[in-house]
């Protein structure tokens, strides 16, 4: 980390002779990344809602650890956001009800559930704030160094799974022909995001973290040929938008996780302007 | 006329046996009793209304849907080898928007590599030989989403056929494919067929085909109601009573 600070130190860049903005800018540049390769699969699987429901969940997990008087909340949230994933999972196979009612289901419970436990016993709404909001410039070393792992392990599980994925999503009984098991892939790939949305929401905030997994694949599918190009053009949005929203939160003063957002819904205007025609 | 259910001990050469097969979904019996032969290197049609259990029935071969009874594979010649399935699914419908070519589909189904990392050299090669099988090779770049009924039917067949199986399904190749796209896609089907010795598996509402390519039609009505040369099935009474009509197509 010292070798990092003093690298921006000796830039003529005033906003990075901050330590935590040091951070910061390290921390975008590994939740881009992350957010731009697990983006894609989102919006081809068609799991934009679901996502947006995982953050509530996480969300209602670190009211129960809260109320635990556990330490470190963010992991019971994990672990609750996994159970969501894997209930969610097993009921979807198991019902003849669409996603989309089944995601509202789980949405309005799991947010209810949070909200209640947060408010119980005349207790303030006040410290949850962080995980709606977000702040990134909190983050610390030791989170960064997980941040990392978290990348590196979703890379890996790319190398091994994506074209399952892929094939899965597009087409479960093409998939299942050619010796892909949908639901295997599917629910990895539910806990993998439940990972990454519940370990990013006291960052990114739970109100600004789904833009972050649907916006950057959302604009690279307007112009993108192949799977090459959606891949590398969602990752290029997503570290893009990151560094130039942090450099304009600190500016003006705003949120950055907003920012983010901003500048990512713009990539997306522009690039649905320059959207090529199909080929 | 050959009229006549398939079953138990027939002097044929069989790639795919079916002995009194059931499956039950919920408590509603869907196929019974199904008894059914695909001898080597022959092309036979499932034909049946809407709801009798055609469907079903390649899922439970394909092992996607449980059944009671026996569903046996065999190479011919090779004792111990198992059997290689190809299968083209029914009405397979991609999304327009997704950024998925050809190419990138086949890279899923085949490589190792990541697709995503986009196809190596050799890859690419491979499928470009892959769809010279349905004289497809000028659709690797196109996106699958954008393909026409009668092209992704092509190309879906170029994937079954990676690698050769010894038995081809195909569930409702037809649908969505115009007049002119059926006569290729039968043709190509028919000179595979010969060309790779291949034992073909399908299912069809369009009957008008199936005296000029197949050997044998089943008629399933959540049994096999009928089986035969496609005249004889054509003209059955079975075949007028299921489709409700007055006489037979021919």
């Amino acid at each position: 980390m010292e070798l990092w600070y003093s690298l921006w130190e000796a830039l003529p860049f005033q906003m990075l002779h901050w330590r935590f903005m040091c951070n910061a800018l390290l921390a975008i540049l590994l939740i881009a990344p992350l957010f731009g390769l697990t983006s894609t699969m989102i919006v081809t699987g068609k799991m934009s809602f679901f996502s947006d429901a995982l953050g509530h969940s996480a969300f209602t997990g670190i009211a129960i650890g809260c109320i635990c008087g556990i330490a470190a909340p963010t992991w019971v949230a994990v672990v609750f956001s996994i159970a969501f994933a894997l209930l969610f999972s097993f009921v979807r196979s198991r019902s003849n009800h669409t996603a989309d009612t089944l995601i509202g289901v789980f949405s309005c419970t799991t947010v209810a559930l949070g909200i209640f436990i947060a408010t119980l016993r005349g207790s303030s709404f006040t410290k949850y704030n962080q995980y709606l909001i977000g702040d990134i410039l909190s983050v610390t070393p030791t989170e960064i160094g997980l941040l990392a792992l978290v990348l590196l392990a979703v890379i890996i599980f790319w190398f091994l799974y994506s074209n399952r994925l892929t094939l899965a999503s597009v087409h479960p009984q093409l998939a299942s022909s050619r010796g892909v098991s949908p639901a295997l892939t599917q629910t990895l790939f539910t806990i993998a995001i439940a990972v990454i949305v519940t370990l990013s929401i006291s960052w990114i905030g739970l109100l600004i973290l789904n833009s972050l997994l649907i916006l950057p694949a959302a604009s690279a599918r307007n112009i993108a040929k192949n799977l090459r190009q959606y891949h590398a053009f969602s990752i290029l949005f997503a570290m893009v938008s990151g560094v130039l929203g942090l450099i304009l939160s600190y500016h003006l003063g705003a949120s950055s996780g907003a920012a983010i957002s901003l500048i990512l819904a713009l990539m997306f205007a522009i690039s649905f302007c320059f959207r090529k025609a199909r080929c | 006329m050959n009229i006549g259910m398939h079953g138990g001990a027939c002097g044929h050469s069989c790639c795919l046996r079916i002995e009194n097969m059931s499956v039950k979904i919920g408590g509603d019996s869907i196929l019974s009793g199904v008894n059914l032969h695909v001898h080597c290197g022959q092309m036979i049609a499932l034909i049946g209304p809407n709801g009798a259990g055609k469907s079903t029935l390649i899922k439970a071969i394909l092992g996607q849907q449980e059944y009671d009874g026996i569903i046996s594979f065999s190479v011919p010649g090779q004792r111990k080898r198992k059997a290689v399935i190809g299968y083209v699914p029914q009405s397979p419908t991609f999304d327009p928007g997704d950024p998925l070519t050809v190419a990138d589909l086949f890279a899923c189904c085949m490589s190792r590599r990541p697709a995503f990392l986009g196809l190596s050299r050799s890859m690419r090669n491979k499928v470009l030989s892959c769809l010279e099988r349905v004289h497809g090779e000028n659709l690797i770049d196109k996106r699958v989403g954008t393909l026409s009924g009668g092209e992704l039917q092509r190309v879906l067949l170029a994937l079954a056929l990676e690698p050769i199986p010894n038995i081809l399904i195909l569930d409702e190749p037809l649908s969505g494919v115009d007049v002119e796209g059926m006569e290729t896609l039968m043709d190509m089907l028919d000179e595979l067929r010969k060309s790779y010795d291949l034992s073909i598996l399908m299912t069809t509402h369009d009957f008008h085909m199936l005296p000029r390519y197949a050997d044998t039609v089943a008629l399933i009505d959540h049994r096999v109601v009928c089986e035969g040369t496609p005249e004889a099935v054509l003209q059955s009474e079975e075949f007028c009573r299921v489709f409700n009509r007055k006489g037979g197509i021919l």
